[in-house]
Order: C-alpha cells, then sequence, then structure tokens
C-alpha cells in the first residue's frame, strides 16, 4: 500500500491554509475516501459536503489539483507516484469552512425560473422522441460545478446578471416539454441574461452527467430568444401590438 | 445558555427526500403553515439514488395489472406481516401518485403509445415499474423539489434535528442545531412528520449515505413512540464488491429486470436451485440469501461475490437502459458490463422496520407525530418489493402532510420549557467540554464492523447475542466521546449525535432479531430455518423505550377483512 500526500486548504471566510496530510491509498481508492481517512485520523473536523459516494449526488464537487471535480468520482490512482494532491473549495462561491462552500444563490436562481405550465386539457400522452432531449437535461444532479467554471459567475462574478449555465438548461428543458405552454424567452433574456453567454463550453467540458449544456441547451435556447426579439416579422409586429 | 433561533409553524416535517417533499407539499396545499427542514442540502437526500423504478399498477404494458395484484404480491413478498391497510392503500393510490409527478414536469421512459413506460422487478407478477433509465430517484425529487419551492415551503436546509419536545403527551417542537454555524435552532409545531429514511449506515457496507443513522427511529423511540418489526433489514442482492472502497454501493436491480443472469464461479446459472420459476426476478430477501450461500460455499467470483452479467442485451441496449450502471463500473471499476459481468454481492440497504404508524394518517402512537416513507414501519412486512419503496414515499407521504395538517388545525401553540432547550444544548456540546473521551469516528466503525459481522443475512441466536453484548459495550463507550474544533461546520461533532441514533437502532435491530425464532423474508435464522406461520408470522415485534430501557414484545398482527384474505385464497 503506497502513501499520498494531500494538501487541503483549511480555513473559513476569513482565509486559511494549505494543511499536508499523509494517507495510505487502497485500491480503487478515491479522493473523497482520503478526506474521510483524514477526518477519522487525523482532523475530525475537516467540513466537506458528500452524499451518495456514487457520483449521483453532487454534494462533494472540489477542486482538485485546481481542477473542478467530484471528490467521489476522482481517483487516486489517476495521479503519479508521489504527486501532491491539491484539494480547495470551489471558487465561485463563497467559503463557508474549509471545502463547503455557500451555494445558496443557486437556489434562490432555480426558485425564480418559472414552473412547468401545461395545458388545462391536456392529455398526458408524449413519445420517447420528444421527451430525451429534456431527459438530458434532467440527468443534472445539481453539482454546481458547471456554475463554478462560467467566466462570467467565476471570473466576473456577475450573479446579478447571470442565472448560469445549470439554469440555462433548466430554462431550455422547461421550454423543450412537449406538454409544457409558457413562454420564457423574455425570462431567458431580461432576468437569465442568455446573452451573457460567449459559448466557450467549458461549462460542457466539467459536466460530469455529460450534459451538452452549450451545444443542446444554451445555443437552442438562444435561437428561440433571437427569433422573438430580432426577427424582423416579430419586430414588426411587436411594434403594431405596441409590446 | 447561548442565544437561539425560533421558529413556528403548523408542520414540520423532518427530512427531505421523496416522502418529506410529497408530505410538506400536501400539508402546504391544506393550508398548514409548514417547514421542511433536512441536514443535507435540498434535492442530495436519499431518494436521489433510487434506481430502477416506481412501482404502480398502471397497467400501460401489462394490462392484466390491476391494484389487486399489486397489492397481493406486496403482501406475499412481505410474507404476510405487512399492515394489510398500508399495502392496500399503497397499491390502490400509487397509480394516480405516478401521474401526479407527471403533471408536476416528470419525464418518465414512455411506451410506443406515449405512456409511462413500465419495466418487470423481482416479486411483481406484471411489468410494474415506472422508470427513466436508471436515475429514477433522481427525477422524483427534483419534480418533487420543483413542485416543493413553488408550494409556499419554509426549506430549512443543513439543518439537523437532534431531539423531539412533547408537553404532556403531545409533541409541540422539535430542537436541533444548523450545521453551518453549530448555532442553535428551536422548531415549535403542532405537529412533526418524520421522514428521516433509514438506517444503513449503523452497517459497514451498505448503498445508503452518511445521513441514514436512523434519526427518526430514534427520537420517535426517545419520545415514547412504537417501533415495529425492527428485525427486518433488506440486504440488497447486488452491491458492488470490487474495489474496496466502492464495496456496498448499489447494482440496481433493474440489471436483472432487463434480463441480467446471475452466474456463479462454476458458470452455474444457481437461482435455478434456489427459485427456479422466478430465477433472478426472485424477491429479494431469496436472492440475497442465494448468492451469499453460493460465496459461503466456495463458488464464489475472485472478490467474494456472484457474476451479474447483462452484456447479452447488446452494448446499445445496456447504454440506454442502463447508464449510470454502466458509468459506475466503467469509472469505478474499469469494468465494461456491456462486454462482461460485474460482481456482486449483498449490501445493507433498507429497514423494513420502523416507526409503527396508523395507514390512514401515518400517525404514530404519540399525538401530533407523524412519519412517512422508510422510517415508517409496517407497508413492506419481513421483505419489501424492489420499486416499492418509491411509491410508498408517494403514498404515505401525501397521507402524512394531509393526516399532519388536519391534526395541527386549529391548535394552539404550546409553551417550550426553557430548562428542557438548555438540557439539550448542554447534552449536544458535552463532546466539545470533555477533556478525555473517545472519538466518535473510531466506535462508529467498530459499531459498522459489529453489526456486519453479526446481524447480516444469516443470524443464529449465538452470534446475535454476542452482537447485543457488543453493542452494549459501545454504548458504554459513546457515553464520553470528544471531538476538536469549532461548533462551525463540524463533521466529528455531527457524529456524535447520529452515532447515538445508530446505537439506538442496532439495539433494535439485535434484539428484535434475538426474539424472532423463526425465518420470514430477510430475516434468516440457521437455527430456526422455517417459517412460523400459525404462531409467530401472526406477531409484530413491538419495541418500546420503557423504565429506561428498550423493551421488545409481539403484538398480533391486524387480520385482515374476509374480502381481501379471500384474493389470497382464489389463487390456491
Amino acid at each position: 500500500m503506497s502513501v499520498a500526500k494531500l494538501r487541503v486548504f483549511r480555513g473559513d471566510a476569513q482565509g486559511g491554509e494549505e494543511k499536508e496530510y499523509e494517507v495510505p491509498v487502497d485500491e480503487g481508492m478515491v479522493v473523497l475516501d482520503a478526506l474521510f481517512y483524514i477526518q477519522a485520523n487525523y482532523d475530525g473536523d475537516l467540513a466537506i459536503r458528500w452524499n451518495c459516494k456514487a457520483a449521483k449526488c453532487g454534494s462533494c464537487s472540489t477542486e482538485i489539483n485546481g481542477k473542478p471535480s467530484l471528490a467521489c468520482k476522482t481517483r487516486m490512482d489517476t495521479f503519479a507516484e508521489g504527486e501532491t494532491i491539491t484539494v480547495y473549495p470551489i471558487k465561485a462561491f463563497p467559503v463557508i469552512k474549509d471545502l463547503v462552500t455557500d451555494v445558496s444563490w443557486n437556489y434562490e436562481v432555480s426558485k425564480k425560473i418559472p414552473p412547468f405550465t401545461p395545458a388545462e386539457d391536456t392529455e398526458w400522452i408524449m413519445y420517447q422522441e420528444d421527451v430525451e432531449r429534456g431527459q438530458e437535461f434532467r440527468k443534472c444532479i445539481e453539482c454546481f460545478m458547471c456554475q463554478n467554471v462560467c467566466h462570467i459567475l467565476r471570473d466576473h462574478n456577475r450573479k446579478d446578471a447571470f442565472a448560469g449555465p445549470r439554469f440555462m438548461i433548466k430554462i431550455a428543458e422547461r421550454e423543450m416539454h412537449p406538454l409544457d405552454v409558457l413562454d420564457r424567452r423574455e425570462f431567458a433574456r431580461e432576468e437569465a441574461g442568455v446573452g451573457f453567454c460567449n459559448i466557450t463550453k467549458c461549462c460542457t467540458e466539467v459536466c460530469p452527467e455529460d450534459i451538452h449544456i452549450t451545444d443542446n441547451g444554451i445555443i437552442p435556447l438562444k435561437e428561440r430568444v433571437v427569433d422573438k426579439y430580432y426577427d424582423p416579422l416579430s419586430w414588426l409586429l411587436r411594434k403594431i401590438k405596441g409590446k | 445558555m447561548e442565544k437561539y433561533e425560533t421558529h413556528t409553524h403548523d408542520v414540520i416535517v423532518i427530512g427531505a427526500g421523496g416522502a418529506g417533499l410529497r408530505a410538506a407539499i400536501e400539508s402546504s396545499a391544506q393550508g398548514a403553515s409548514t417547514a421542511l427542514v433536512c441536514k443535507s442540502l435540498l434535492g442530495k437526500a436519499h431518494t436521489v439514488m433510487a434506481e430502477g423504478g416506481v412501482a404502480a399498477a398502471l397497467a400501460n404494458v401489462d394490462t392484466k395489472d390491476n391494484w389487486e395484484t399489486h397489492f397481493k404480491d406486496t403482501m406475499k413478498g412481505g410474507k404476510m406481516l405487512n399492515n394489510w391497510q398500508m399495502a392496500l392503500y399503497h397499491a390502490q393510490e400509487a397509480p394516480e401518485r405516478v401521474r401526479e409527478l407527471e403533471y408536476w414536469g416528470a419525464l418518465f421512459d414512455r411506451t410506443k403509445e406515449g405512456r409511462i413506460n413500465q419495466r418487470a422487478f423481482g416479486g411483481h407478477t406484471w411489468k410494474r415499474l415506472a422508470h427513466v433509465g436508471d436515475r429514477t430517484g433522481l427525477e422524483m425529487i427534483r419534480t418533487l423539489q420543483e413542485k416543493g419551492i413553488h408550494s409556499g415551503i419554509d426549506v430549512y436546509m443543513e439543518c439537523t434535528i437532534t431531539h423531539l419536545i412533547k408537553d404532556g403527551d403531545r409533541v409541540t417542537g422539535a430542537f436541533g442545531y444548523w450545521r453551518e454555524s453549530g448555532k442553535f435552532v428551536l422548531f415549535r409545531a403542532n405537529a412533526i412528520i418524520l421522514a428521516t429514511g433509514g438506517v444503513g449506515k449503523a452497517y459497514k457496507y451498505t448503498s445508503n449515505s452518511w445521513e441514514y443513522t436512523g434519526d427518526g427511529h430514534s427520537m420517535a423511540y426517545e419520545a415514547g413512540a412504537e417501533l415495529i418489526d425492527m428485525e427486518f433489514i433488506q440486504f440488497h442482492p447486488t452491491g458492488m464488491v470490487w474495489p474496496p472502497s466502492v464495496r456496498g454501493i448499489l447494482v440496481t436491480e433493474a440489471v436483472r429486470g432487463e434480463g441480467g443472469i446471475l452466474t456463479n464461479s462454476e458458470g452455474e446459472r444457481f437461482m435455478e436451485k434456489y427459485d427456479p420459476e422466478r430465477m433472478e426476478l426472485s424477491t429479494r430477501d431469496v436472492v440475497a440469501r442465494s448468492i451469499y450461500t453460493e460465496v459461503e460455499q466456495g463458488r464464489g467470483s475472485p472478490h467474494g461475490g456472484a457474476f451479474l452479467d447483462v452484456s447479452h442485451r447488446g452494448a446499445d441496449y445496456v447504454k440506454r437502459k442502463l447508464p449510470s450502471m454502466y458509468h459506475q463500473f466503467m469509472e469505478f471499476a474499469d469494468i465494461d458490463i456491456t462486454k462482461g459481468p460485474m460482481e456482486v454481492f449483498p449490501t445493507t440497504h433498507y429497514v423494513m422496520g420502523g416507526v409503527k404508524v396508523d395507514g390512514e394518517t401515518c400517525s404514530s402512537t404519540v399525538p401530533g407525530l407523524f412519519a412517512a416513507g422508510e422510517v415508517a414501519g409496517g407497508m413492506h412486512g419481513a421483505n419489501r418489493l424492489g420499486g416499492n419503496s418509491l411509491s410508498d414515499l408517494l403514498v404515505f407521504g401525501k397521507r402524512a402532510g394531509a393526516g399532519a395538517a388536519a391534526y395541527a388545525s386549529g391548535k394552539s401553540h404550546a409553551q417550550v420549557s426553557a430548562e428542557l432547550v438548555e438540557g439539550f444544548a448542554n447534552e449536544l456540546r458535552e463532546p466539545f467540554n470533555n477533556t478525555q473521551g473517545e472519538n466518535p469516528y473510531t466506535i462508529h466503525q467498530d459499531l459498522q464492523d459489529v453489526m456486519q459481522l453479526y446481524i447480516g443475512v444469516f443470524r443464529t441466536e449465538e452470534n446475535i447475542q454476542e452482537g447485543i453484548d457488543k453493542i452494549e459495550v459501545l454504548k458504554q463507550r459513546a457515553e464520553t466521546l470528544k471531538i476538536e474544533g469549532s461548533v462551525m461546520f463540524n463533521p466529528g461533532w455531527h457524529l456524535c449525535r447520529d452515532l447515538k441514533s445508530m446505537l439506538i437502532v442496532s439495539e433494535a435491530l439485535a434484539r428484535c432479531a434475538l426474539a424472532r425464532k423463526e425465518s420470514r423474508g430477510a430475516h434468516s435464522r440457521v437455527d430456526y430455518p422455517e417459517s412460523d406461520d400459525e404462531v409467530l408470522g401472526k406477531l409484530n415485534s413491538i419495541v418500546s423505550f420503557k423504565d429506561g430501557a428498550m423493551d421488545v414484545a409481539t403484538r398480533p398482527i391486524v387480520e385482515m377483512p374476509e374480502e381481501l384474505s379471500k384474493l389470497f385464497t382464489e389463487d390456491k
């Protein structure tokens, strides 16, 4: 059994520092196991969120060697022998303690998105090919790593103007639901700031569920918004109707 | 004492998995001011991990299905120990509860005709499980979460409830702490719904998350409520075996539902010996025992499990129907399940036993205290069928919400004694003040070893008694715990109280297992291998807190009315 060196951020909103730990490595072990070892043997108060330990709940998002990752999914054998492994909290959200950040903003944004709205006399028939687009977005485990790597949120901190990739696909999912009758294009443009996304696809790259956030979610959403606001015919109609 | 917040609501729901969310939605819809209090962030509860599907006799695929058949399957699967009234409501109401999710935006997989698709599962006569690939739980929790946040519910996330408060006989509040700040919080309420899930973290190998520490079971017990049939804990037949760090993680029954075949090291399809009729789709208790026996008798896979192979269904089909399993094995075990078999072994999965409730309203034996979902007992009897937990939490979540809202209506809030609250606070802070004491993580690991070893798939009087003796020692050791650090987001401190809950449920499990001298469903006694249908099969185990100790008694089951018992004799 080899021994790995981890340097883990310990601190809170006031600041902190790296602390080094040595952890024995067993076959198939993941970084979250190493953090459990630290809790049980060195520092019982090391704070990390986790739930399922099977990459299904999206709780243990951290930055491992600078790369946003689920700690439960990052295997220790992906690091070279003797390589020091750093574990930091995700950067786009304020630190509460150690690896735990304040992600409450996401829950506030989520609540603002107009819910699924079917017609009153809906007949509940939907075909597989029609639900698949929505099902892709509904695989989202809300790890918020896409929010974490989005330039608009991470580098420019424009949480006031842009809802972020996670919520772009939530809006897209509602819009693409075969039985939904609400129009969320104005919401997507005005409230959620879909125009801020400049399609660098960082969100797609980091998604642990392999959701094509940009190609299947944000770009079609942008197109719908464009259709509404910049299509000459719609523009004329809006002028006439005074909307 | 230090300052604490107070919140006042008509109804408090503790736990935000499927049952808690469904209960809160209903309670709020009935006009009650409703709070939902959960240990994790919203949407992370254990329901998120449910994979295979939700059982409901929609009859979309097998048109002969109906509630009578679902009711019979459930009772037979539970070895007739189930609370028949719960099994009846469950079978009758599950279809509407599932359709309701669709009305709220859920996107289930479809049949060719555009209806909700259904798949086969162990113990179900017909194809009955509505599903979304193998991530049905995620779909359900997102749908309920969405409905919930637009239902006027106050959500208190990352808040742990540690004590229930009573005024005379009646429950009037709950006390706990914010995980983030470590500060205390008091909830005053006229009704409390426990929806805290199960107890699997008392075991070393489990499919359950850290939250499954039996909080609701233990708080109900301490508040004087009865627990029922605690000896029945389900070992899911197929948990991952290798590598060690993922041992116990669930391999969905949908693998077998989609045609997966179990074999031993000799290439023998061994289920032919144990249940030739149903084979891999036998009930979970039978399949778990069969795999265990094969390994015990030296016919196990290299890492001590059985082989489970679904690769004959073709790579495209497997990836479409079992995407999570495909990724899980690829990423954690370097195994491509479209090309070859998985290795599986039973893992602690679900507790059938729980707070004894009335099927109509989900009220416990303590006025004002309700329970729904896994924390409630009775619905599944001695063994739960796959898919019946997701339907259980919808049906009884709604019933508990309605029951609690009706009970709370018109009642005025009781005063909470400051002395009582101070006592709770002092108890919780003790591990910070102790200059000497045990590390809670060490005791937790020791408890997990004891439960794994002594209260497992097969049991004997001797090993259960040894387990109880060891639990007694652990209880003594856990009297004085010591932890480091501050009150802010301190997992070591959080574990101190969780450990107490796990010790209570572990003791209840062990003592009930000792008392039931027969084999029934998930409870397999090597020294009493037969089922005693005449006497013991007609008795529920009842656990209660009496004179400062745990009391285990039996009580006759409630007999079914004739029009229902007739359903079973017609079969013969």
